[in-house]
């Protein structure tokens, strides 16, 4: 029973050796810089889909919850210079509750009245961020980086920690997709009245399955502030977010959580490959032809291409 | 009244002005082949599907399910009780094999009862009994319609049902799968679950049924043995006016 578990913890654990130890290489810092980036993708995309992809709520407020994070960050930087466990935690916990409240909306609003609410919220959000001066406001703010990380530079520190944040998330993700939880979530995707009627708790499942993806949302936020070193409204709000958020997991293939890594590490190492090469402006071109292209030509991902070669 | 399973004292449901049910009662004995008849708006589908599965909230009455009142109980609690329903219009879980289909009334109301059991083996067992086992890693879009209807009720059967409320499982079947539908309620029957059979079917609910309740515009007109409901003065101007 015990070796399963035992398994994917020792995967989980080998990939966050192998990021201290590419970290430690101290090759090109940029790599560090742009390596953070996809993997804040896949925490992004791997979130995405446990409402998304597992439960069918596609949600376009993933800026709404990235932002939570990073502002309930430099919230508590600017109050209490908090470490980053802590910012990281905390961002978490506020997005989650986000979720929660999205969660109830679920009872009344169903299909793209859930998704245009979701966008609706991230808007709403972010007026009321660009109105609060103690987070910067509409000017932004500096955050100035804590001296003396543990180890390497402050890039490859953050660099490692988001290799531990993606295997958090990856983890947490593939544990619902095999439990009883995924199964029911699998079922309401399918047909939300009849899971009910089958003795599914659906709002249950649902307000869970929110909770869970805003809180990593939020998760992959908070060490937003301490990357850029200065937060304003319109990068943390950015609509790529939502946008990649939808693309990476619909690229690679919604129903596992393999899809959303395969999609986010795909998708998020060619925009920044496009954006150092061609110009910055390119990658969410790329995004959208590639989604475009997948849609029409393979609606069930990578994974789903994969299945079917297998199949024949 | 000793062996009553279900009791619906007095259930009203409005919809913004308009009544759907008005003060129905209505009992079913355990293990009794139940028919709910009337014309198209008189009330069946909301009366027992909505109200009593409980996908909606009643406006007035109570509902009683083996002594135990389940008027503001969630539908998937009633379902774990073991008040299931089927849809008119097949609802199957599309991206799931006919198997995980079961599986999850297995794992969700069945198991959520009594612990024990091989899932695996009661899939099988149930699927044998309704005639799908050669089906069972086809997905839904894969099956006939007949098939369809078949996966509805072994869908409802793994979910271990001491009640089963059938909504119109033969509509727009012909005469012969209307019998082979037939055929699996009785042998659902003989294993002592009570069966409540929504049906514009005359010869289906006639045939199956053991008393037949018929509604009217929200209300209860008539009750009683098919023989009595077909000569009744009542149900006829119901269905054909003066």
């Amino acid at each position: 029973m015990m070796a399963r578990p035992a398994r994917a913890l020792l995967v989980g654990l080998a990939v966050v050796g192998a990021g201290i130890v590419v970290a430690a290489l101290r090759v090109n810092q940029y790599v560090y810089f742009a390596g953070y980036v996809v993997l804040q993708y896949v925490v992004i995309a791997t979130a995405w889909n446990i409402l998304g992809g597992y439960a069918g709520y596609v949600n376009f407020g993933t800026p709404a919850f990235f932002a939570l994070g990073a502002y309930t960050a430099v919230f508590l930087i600017q109050s209490t210079r908090a470490p980053l466990p802590v910012l990281i935690l905390a961002g978490g916990l506020v997005s989650a509750l986000l979720g929660l409240g999205i969660g109830y909306l679920t009872l009344r609003l169903r299909g793209v009245f859930f998704s245009i609410a979701t966008l609706a919220l991230s808007i709403v959000l972010q007026t009321m961020i660009i109105n609060w001066e103690y987070v910067g406001g509409s000017r932004g703010l500096s955050v100035i980086r804590p001296s003396g990380p543990p180890f390497g530079s402050y890039v490859t520190f953050l660099f490692t920690v988001m290799v531990l944040l993606s295997v958090v998330a990856v983890t947490v993700a593939r544990f619902i997709e095999r439990s009883w939880i995924g199964r029911g979530l699998a079922a309401l995707r399918d047909n939300e009245e009849a899971a009910e009627c089958m003795g599914v708790p659906t709002l249950r499942l649902k307000l869970f399955a929110t909770t869970v993806s805003g809180f990593l949302l939020g998760v992959a936020g908070a060490p937003f502030p301490y990357y850029v070193t200065f937060v304003e409204p319109n990068s943390a709000f950015n609509l790529d977010y939502a946008v990649n958020a939808l693309a990476m997991p619909m690229i690679g293939g919604t129903t596992s959580w393999v899809g959303p890594v395969i999609g986010a590490v795909l998708l998020g190492t060619a925009q920044q490959l496009a954006t150092v090469t061609i110009s910055s402006e390119m990658n969410l071109f790329i995004v959208g032809v590639v989604l475009v292209a997948f849609v029409v030509l393979a609606p069930e991902g990578i994974l789903g291409l994969v299945r079917r070669l297998r199949g024949r | 009244m000793a062996g009553t399973l279900l009791e619906v004292d007095g259930l009203t449901k409005r919809f913004g002005g308009f009544t759907a049910l008005h003060r129905v009662s209505l009992s079913v004995r355990a293990g009794e082949r139940f028919g709910l008849i009337g014309p198209n708006g008189s009330g069946k589908t909301t009366l027992l599907i909505n109200c009593v599965s409980g996908a909606l909230a009643a406006d007035g009455g109570r509902i009683l399910f083996e002594g135990r009142d389940i008027t503001t109980l969630a539908a998937h609690r009633r379902t774990r009780l073991g008040i299931v329903r089927s849809f008119q219009i097949p609802k199957p879980f599309t991206s799931m094999t006919v198997r995980e289909n079961l599986g999850i009334p297995l794992e969700y109301a069945a198991h959520a009862r009594s612990q024990a059991g091989d899932a695996d083996a009661e899939a099988a067992e149930i699927l044998r009994t309704i005639g799908l086992e050669a089906k069972a890693h086809l997905r839904p879009a894969e099956l006939t319609q007949i098939e369809m209807r078949k996966l509805e009720l072994a869908r409802a059967m793994a979910a271990r049902p001491t009640l089963l409320i059938s909504d119109e499982a033969m509509a727009g079947l012909s005469s012969v799968e209307v019998d082979d539908i037939l055929a699996l309620l009785f042998r659902l029957n003989e294993q002592g679950i009570t069966i409540v059979m929504i049906e514009h079917i005359m010869r289906a609910v006639m045939r199956f049924s053991e008393r037949v309740v018929v509604l009217d515009a929200g209300e209860r007109i008539a009750e009683g043995t098919p023989a009595e409901i077909v000569r009744n003065p009542a149900v006829e101007k119901a269905y054909l006016g003066e």
